[in-house]
């Protein structure tokens, strides 16, 4: 897939920050407002896509490698787990919110309607190792059908 | 020119479409789910519980951690298997 | 009874999905038809833990009152991200039989009766 012409490149600049920021946002504030890792990660993996569509695959190939995207979506993946089994070590059970109500980050409980970004417990921590898994999973995904499609058209 | 295939097809569509309509009219009403204690407890507890605003996230994440435990799995091996496709191909 | 007309956008579109996955020969317009009763199944998730004049399962700046279930809300998100997966395979091995065959018609694939 070669790049698209050179309106939809500085379009595509343009606009990529913003989704970016934004899917990050949904990311961080996943426990407070609607959205959430999953949300979030396909906002971020969307605007990805939109600049492997507009600059094409082959300079796409040259920035990163499918192996470094399934390496992040395999730490996204053991971050969660990880976190699930702290549980067992500090709450007692699989997947227990053994933050909620201590001292440490995120352990606030929010008062009646109000929204505090330091509550939460474990959410956000898992609400992060999701988003990241979920950016590197769907761009991966996306990214590989691409490649796959570019050199199925230079060898025909 | 219409086949025998087309025949058992609408006919398919048809019984497929008098079961919907008939599940539609004998489901509980519209807007009055029958409320179980599962659900009226989660929206009683969440915020002291979990300490989340979203009563979505902290059933996602808390309550029904093993669901998303499953999701991430099939997420992994979606991608997994898009990887294997595309692995033959190359060559 | 007649309070369930709304559930008629969920009939409505699994019958115009089934009906894309009976009726159509290309491989990608039956990904579309199975995608579209995706949708409706999770309309009818989504429908199935509305309660009459509730809002949404959220605290932040909430204007109080009735809210919606979050258990089904949360399942639906589960159906969605497996939708997606499952619509990525889907897509993969259908590039692998256009390589293949050559083509994406289902009545000229494979077989020698034709």
């Amino acid at each position: 897939m070669n790049g698209m012409t050179k309106i939809v490149k500085t379009i595509a600049g343009i606009s990529f920050p913003f989704i970016v920021i934004y899917g990050l946002y949904v990311i961080a504030h996943g426990h407070l407002t609607p959205g959430g890792g999953f949300q979030g990660g396909a906002v971020v993996a969307s605007g990805l896509a939109l600049i492997l569509v507009a600059y094409g695959s082959k300079w796409a190939a040259t920035k990163i490698k499918e192996h470094d995207l399934s390496l992040l979506e395999s730490v996204g993946a053991i971050g969660f787990i990880t976190v699930a089994f702290f549980g067992i070590l500090f709450g007692g059970v699989f997947f227990s919110n053994f933050i909620v109500g201590t001292d440490l980050l995120f352990g606030g409980i929010p008062l009646a309607g109000a929204a505090d970004i330091n509550t939460g417990g474990t959410l956000p921590l898992m609400n992060f190792a999701v988003g990241l898994k979920v950016i590197a999973g769907l761009f991966g995904i996306v990214f590989i059908m691409a490649l796959a499609i570019s050199k199925k058209e230079e060898s025909a | 020119m219409l086949t025998k295939r087309d025949y058992a097809a609408v006919a398919f569509l048809t019984i497929i479409t008098v079961f919907l309509m008939f599940s539609m009219l004998l489901i509980h009403p519209f807007g009055s789910p029958n409320a179980s204690a599962m659900d009226q407890y989660i929206i009683d507890n969440t915020v002291e519980e979990t300490g989340a605003n979203n009563g979505v996230t902290s059933v996602v994440f808390d309550y029904r951690g093993f669901d998303t435990l499953g999701e991430a799995t099939v997420l992994f091996t979606a991608v997994a298997g898009v990887i294997m496709i595309f692995r033959r191909l190359k060559k | 009874m007649i309070a369930n007309i709304p559930y008629l956008a969920v009939v409505g579109l699994i019958i115009i999905g089934l009906s894309a996955v009976i009726f159509k020969k290309n491989l990608i317009k039956i990904i579309i038809g199975i995608t579209i009763i995706q949708s409706g199944v999770n309309l009818f998730l989504i429908t199935l833990g509305y309660r009459e004049g509730s809002t949404a399962p959220i605290w932040t700046s909430s204007p109080g009152g009735v809210m919606a279930f979050p258990v089904p809300q949360a399942l639906t998100l589960t159906s969605i991200v497996i939708g997606v997966a499952v619509t990525a395979l889907m897509l993969s091995l259908v590039i692998h039989l256009y390589r293949h065959h050559g083509t994406l018609d289902v009545r000229k694939m494979g077989g020698d009766d034709q």
